[in-house]
């Protein structure tokens, strides 16, 4: 990965969608990181008086059910987006690497295991798994993480499985070896860079998938504790209320699409730009 | 005269679905100090294996059933993975057929070339110095720009010059090259041949090349060893082995290349028949269903008919076919 780096940027850059991608996450990662400024009111401060105000100067996104204020609430809510996502999908890859390399590297018995084990984590349904493990886990943000991470490891793991298998037998790691490279220098040096484009499309990809599931599952109820911002949590919110105040619910989906289509384009755009068959010229 | 790598009777099973694959068959072969010595034969002869076996990298349900390979006197098969490592790129190495799979994609040719060295106790510049200067031997305009490069930025020439700088890197004692020369066209390949005799006399290696091209084998090396479907069938001096070929096989092969053809045919000349199953391979000579001068004693194991110069052949009637 590091080895494109200083073209890399460059390549994404000319990419119109990439910078599009690009200036979406940028602005998310700002709002989340200065949530706290950039708010008008207090995220959790209700106001009975202001209860369902449609959107105006002094509520910008309007105010829900409790009179809370939206825009401070899907500001604080992208933080927890992030967290839930950036955390679920760096516990779930480094699982998946670590168990795909082993797959690839190790005997036939040990690959028929792992690729049991993916298969059979691949199996569940996200929001079956989700309500059961819900029913046995206190709510909060660690269950969500907990449920991505068993829905998704597997994903990782037969990507890099793959990877490494096709790799393993590559002339170039044939020629690496008979030039005296031992197995470690094999793996770290050589196998590890190769699987690591493939590897960073998939988390790229990924990052939406986990923020839609955490939403989902506050949505549902089972994911962050009553109270807190989560985008998912503000749509059930303005679920209820759809006919009379349909902001809320509008405010609430608004960030998650754009979310959602910015981490789809950057994957997109660096599929195209890391993978040489489908890279232009040179 | 002593052998710099030597081969006797090397056999090599692979263990398949449909039984043990005999790939290699006590193929026996000599490369003396400071030659070169040319493997000829069609696909599925046993080349790759051999290879593969010289490195002891052979694939998992492969092994070697017997014999032995001596790189200076040592025999490497059994020794440890560790010694093999140690003498892996610096007493043996060498250079691929497809100069687009054989270098790593994603790492500079710089680091690809530092990490070979990785035993040697120099500082990295020391490293990038060595790696230039062994990229200006191999005829690579301005060598120490290239160490930035990606093995995809260069052409399929360039790659095949780098892929041997980096086998002749460490000086190796035998440098197999395993038809380093297929991949690339025809200008090309004479340039790449030409390097591989420099380089040779250069460093004083040892080549083993392997080939299915006659004219190159002819063109650069002293010796040659034909083999068919796992044996050795032939080996001597080039020209003797050339000039005067001794297993009908060889003679054959000769006259079915197309660089001797005078004037335009509908169809090229071909050995009638094919490959034996090596799964199962007949008894006596192998090459005995497609052999114009198979008589009865060819059911018998052919032995070693030893001729002038070192020319040996394994024919029954090698005597009678050089006539």
């Amino acid at each position: 990965m590091t080895a494109f780096r200083h073209t890399l940027t460059g390549r994404l850059l000319a990419d119109p969608l990439a910078v599009v991608a690009m200036l979406i996450i940028a602005g998310m990662v700002m709002v989340a990181l200065l949530a706290d400024v950039i708010s008008p009111h207090d995220y959790s401060a209700m106001n009975l008086v202001d209860r369902f105000s449609p959107p105006s100067a002094t509520y910008w996104l309007g105010t829900d059910n409790l009179g809370r204020d939206t825009f401070s609430r899907l500001a604080q809510g992208s933080r927890i987006a992030l967290y839930v996502a950036l955390t679920a999908v760096t516990i779930s890859g480094a699982i998946g690497l670590v168990l795909g390399m082993i797959a690839g590297f190790g005997p036939r018995w040990l690959d028929n295991s792992l690729l049991f084990i993916f298969d059979t984590a691949r199996a569940y349904p996200t929001i079956i798994l989700a309500l059961a493990l819900a029913a046995l886990l206190p709510r909060g943000l660690s269950t969500v993480v907990i449920v991505v991470v068993i829905t998704s490891f597997s994903e990782y793991g037969r990507v890099v499985r793959t990877q490494t298998l096709s790799l393993k037998n590559a002339e170039f790691i044939l020629a690496e070896r008979a030039m005296g490279a031992s197995f470690g220098r094999i793996v770290f040096h050589h196998i590890l860079p190769n699987v690591l484009g493939p590897f960073f499309i998939l988390a790229a990809m990924n990052l939406p998938v986990v923020i839609t599931i955490e939403a989902g599952m506050s949505f549902l109820g089972i994911g962050v504790p009553p109270g807190t911002p989560s985008w998912g949590a503000t749509l059930k919110d303005g679920f209820d209320y759809i006919r009379t105040t349909p902001w809320i619910i509008l405010a609430g989906g608004l960030p998650l699409i754009l979310v959602t289509l910015g981490f789809t384009f950057l994957g997109e755009a660096l599929r195209d730009q890391l993978d040489p068959k489908l890279r232009k010229g040179r | 005269m002593t052998d710099t790598l030597s081969v006797e009777r090397l056999s090599v099973h692979y263990d398949t679905r449909e039984g043990v694959l005999r790939a290699l068959r006590e193929v026996s072969l000599a490369v003396p100090a400071g030659q070169i010595v040319g493997v000829v034969g069609e696909s599925g002869c046993g080349k790759s294996t051999l290879i593969n076996a010289l490195l002891q990298l052979l694939p998992e349900n492969a092994r070697i059933a017997d014999g032995a390979i001596r790189l200076n006197g040592e025999d490497l098969v059994g020794a440890s993975s560790r010694r093999l490592r140690d003498l892996r790129g610096r007493e043996i190495s060498v250079v691929f057929q497809d100069p687009m799979t054989s270098l790593n994609p994603v790492l500079s040719i710089g680091r690809q070339m530092r990490d070979i060295q990785y035993r040697d106790p120099v500082s990295r510049a020391e490293k990038n110095r060595r790696s230039a200067a062994m990229l200006a031997r191999v005829g690579i305009p301005d060598p120490v720009a290239k160490l930035d490069v990606y093995a995809h930025e260069l052409s399929g020439g360039m790659r095949q010059r780098v892929a041997i700088a980096m086998a002749a890197l460490m000086k190796p004692k035998v440098l197999i090259a395993d038809e380093p020369t297929t991949a690339l066209d025809a200008t090309l390949e004479v340039q790449i041949i030409e390097l591989l005799q420099d380089l040779q006399r250069e460093i004083g290696c040892s080549i083993l090349f392997i080939s299915h091209h006659l004219g190159v084998i002819a063109e650069l090396c002293h010796r040659v060893v034909v083999m068919y479907a796992g044996e050795a069938v032939e080996e001597g001096p080039v020209e003797e082995v050339f000039l005067r070929p001794a297993h009908p096989y060889t003679a054959r092969l000769i006259e079915c290349d197309p660089g001797r053809l005078k004037q335009k045919v509908a169809q090229l000349p071909s050995i009638a028949g094919s490959l034996p199953d090596l799964t199962n391979p007949p008894t006596g000579c192998i090459f005995r269903a497609r052999c114009d001068h198979a008589t009865a004693a060819c059911a018998q194991k052919p032995p070693r008919v030893e001729l002038d110069n070192g020319h040996w052949a394994a024919c029954h009637h090698a005597r009678e076919v050089q006539i």
